[in-house]
């Protein structure tokens, strides 16, 4: 039971009459890699969102770190402090130096020092090797340097999961690159990560497990290897066969 | 050497069409000079229709003989690239330097050459000219309205006083610097408000006023020798003991009565007027708008039904109501629902009336600015574990207020130029004043130099305020 950090049961979501997630039943153990995937409109994106209530669920349970998320959740900021999260169009906060992108949070968040959570964006910033444009705009960076900068200013609030929402699909190819050695530096440091993402290579690099998604429901959930090799429905089968 | 071709000039005899195109172009100017400044016609010996043409037939050729490209001369270039493109834009460039120069005489005529400024009667105004005179001798109420002559130095020290406060931010060290906007927010208004409401009001409410300020600054200068984890009580309970002090123990209320303390002349603030007024007005209008606004427009988009409805209920009331109904309601309709001995004063009820009204407009372009941001802004706040107001405050709104400069600048020059309305309630600031003064049997037939006047001082108040929006937006660009 405990080390299971995300648990969901037959959780159901509309958007108006539309249903967008059917189903779902998903647990996560701690420090495992999940790999999402699937046609685009199948719900991946929705799914992670409710992870950290940026949309609401309206059946079944979400339990984050044994947090259920639910209407009344009075602070369910402290749960998403918990839960960092990697946009597709990165999000970062253009009237903010990167340096204070990364340091907002957890000094008004987590009521760090400044000079701490200074030495602690620096220290990210390394990690993602971008510390050198600490002091630049994010306007004056390239694609794949802000996603770096994204990746950093969430590990600020040192997360216990972290999500990432098709983080590499509005690069250019070679910057694709630099973001997933990134994810995959922090894959090896254990992080629990959850991440939606078309670049198989990725996946079968670091994932624990992979899911594949169609029309909001869950198709199939198969150890890497396993998934890769035979996929046992056909619609993954297809899937596959499309994409590699 | 080439033939010359008139109708397609060219580099080849750059030289002839240059000096024939720049004579054209000088004696067509010149013709209009003369017939402005002097008039004389130099080419009356012309038909008529001809010689009214003549100069706009000579510039024009000219102009067309200048326009060569790529002449070499930085000069020329930057005049055909600018004035001189085509035909059309040549005629029209000439066109309004002769309109310029036509209009040159009669305006500097009027203001400077045929204008009296000496004496200090209407009797020295015999000239066709501005009588400044007017405006001279009336200069004091322009600013004072009917403020009594011998206090006036009170609203100019408070003036002045605000004025050197509000420079803090120019000379505050590094140190101070974080809490600047704090200053500026909340400091700065609640002095402000003191100084206007004590200091040129006076009365015997002077007397609070001054123990407040000796109250407040003994207890800063001991506030040094307190551990500063007393901080906190201390700077609640000292000031407000040493003001109980001072009102009830040391100044006893009849010393004032017995004519022993003489207060401040007390002035009713129907007799302010003038510039001075404008400014209050203004000034507080727009620091109360903003922050009116500013929870207006995020309440228009709150999730809470109430707070939703009854911010759209705001918004779209005062802005369906023209500004002189809601003046006039505040003078006139507001006092009938207020109990019997209540009373509030005529500027303030003015001042809230127009802060109201302007804060709706505000919301809206302040909502403006909220809305052009992208969603991502907000999830990327949510996932970071950020509040409402922390996400408010931290990401939302320094990006959307900072959209909305223009907006903003918009609607408070608007504020500024509004407030002569409020003549309605028997408030005269400067435009107020000078419809006073242009009815004095005295002075008849000044109304033109009063509005020259109070037209130039709006221009320049409100040319500083869009000069200083215009700063403030290249101060917080940052790329996107």
């Amino acid at each position: 039971m405990s080390d299971k950090i995300i648990q969901i049961t037959e959780m159901n979501k509309w958007f108006g009459d539309f249903q967008v997630l059917k189903n779902i039943n998903l647990e996560v153990e701690k420090n495992k890699k999940i790999v999402v995937c699937g046609p685009s409109g199948s719900g991946k994106s929705t799914l992670i969102r409710c992870i950290n209530r940026l949309e609401e669920h309206q059946q079944g349970s979400i339990i984050v770190d044994g947090n259920e998320l639910t209407e009344d959740t009075k602070d369910i900021e402290k749960i998403r402090a918990e839960v960092g999260m990697v946009f597709q169009q990165f999000n970062l906060f253009p009237h903010l130096s990167i340096l204070d992108n990364c340091t907002l949070a957890p000094i008004w968040v987590k009521k760090m020092p400044k000079k701490e959570a200074e030495d602690l964006a620096l220290q990210h910033l390394e990690k993602v090797q971008i510390s050198d444009q600490a002091n630049k705009y994010p306007g004056q960076l390239s694609g794949g340097q802000q996603q770096r900068c994204a990746i950093a200013r969430a590990l600020c609030m040192e997360p216990k999961i972290m999500l990432f929402d098709e983080p590499t699909s509005a690069l250019d190819p070679e910057m694709i690159k630099e973001v997933l050695d990134a994810m995959v530096n922090l894959a090896k440091a254990g992080m629990t990560m959850i991440v939606v993402t078309h670049e198989m290579g990725f996946a079968k690099e670091v994932a624990d497990e992979v899911i594949f998604m169609d029309e909001g429901m869950i198709v199939e959930r198969a150890e890497t290897k396993e998934f890769f090799a035979n996929p046992k429905s056909d619609r993954t089968k297809l899937f596959l066969s499309q994409i590699l | 050497m080439n033939k010359l071709n008139f109708l397609q000039p060219d580099k080849n005899n750059f030289y002839t069409y240059l000096y024939t195109g720049v004579i054209l172009v000088a004696l067509s100017i010149f013709i209009v000079f003369l017939n402005s400044f002097f008039n004389k016609d130099i080419v009356s010996f012309l038909p008529g229709p001809i010689s009214f043409f003549l100069p706009l037939i000579l510039g024009f050729t000219g102009l067309h003989l200048i326009r060569i490209d790529y002449s070499g001369l930085r000069f020329l270039d930057s005049i055909n690239k600018n004035i001189n493109t085509n035909n059309f834009n040549a005629f029209l460039s000439l066109l309004i330097v002769f309109v310029v120069i036509k209009s040159l005489p009669p305006l500097l005529s009027w203001f400077i050459i045929d204008a009296n400024i000496t004496g200090d009667s209407k009797d020295v105004c015999t000239g066709s000219g501005a009588c400044w005179t007017y405006i001279k001798i009336w200069f004091n109420r322009f600013m004072y309205g009917m403020y009594p002559n011998p206090e006036q130095w009170r609203i100019n020290l408070s003036f002045i006083a605000l004025a050197f406060l509000g420079c803090v931010g120019f000379f505050a060290t590094e140190k101070f610097k974080k809490y600047l906007t704090l200053y500026y927010v909340v400091v700065y208004p609640i002095i402000a408000f003191f100084f206007i409401f004590f200091f040129i009001s006076g009365g015997p409410i002077f007397f609070d006023f001054s123990y407040g300020i000796i109250a407040a600054v003994i207890s800063i200068i001991l506030g040094f020798f307190i551990p500063s984890k007393f901080k906190m009580y201390y700077f609640i309970i000292v000031p407000i003991t040493l003001y109980i002090l001072l009102k009830y123990v040391f100044f006893y209320e009849e010393l004032i009565e017995l004519g022993k303390l003489e207060a401040l002349e007390w002035v009713e603030t129907g007799a302010w007027g003038g510039l001075s007024l404008t400014f209050i007005v203004s000034f507080f209008c727009l620091i109360f708008c903003f922050p009116i606004g500013l929870f207006l427009s995020l309440g228009r988009r709150s999730d809470f039904p109430i707070i939703k409805y009854i911010s759209i209920g705001m918004i779209e009331f005062w802005r369906g109501v023209p500004l002189i109904t809601v003046l006039f309601m505040s003078s006139v309709m507001f006092p009938m629902f207020l109990p019997e001995d209540m009373f509030i004063d005529k500027l303030v009820r003015v001042i809230i009336a127009i802060s109201l009204f302007e804060a709706a407009y505000v919301a809206e372009v302040i909502r403006g600015g909220l809305q052009a941001l992208p969603r991502g802004q907000y999830d990327a706040a949510k996932s970071l574990g950020m509040g409402y107001w922390k996400m408010h405050i931290l990401v939302i709104l320094p990006q959307a207020l900072k959209l909305v400069i223009p907006g903003i600048a918009n609607t408070f020059l608007a504020l500024v130029k509004d407030t002569p309305l409020i003549f309605v309630v028997g408030l005269l600031e400067i435009v107020g004043m000078l419809n006073l003064a242009k009815t004095n049997p005295e002075w008849l037939g000044f109304a033109m130099e009063g509005y020259v006047f109070a037209s130039v001082l709006f221009f320049i108040i409100c040319y500083a305020m869009s000069k200083y929006s215009y700063n403030l937006e290249q101060k917080y660009k940052t790329e996107r």
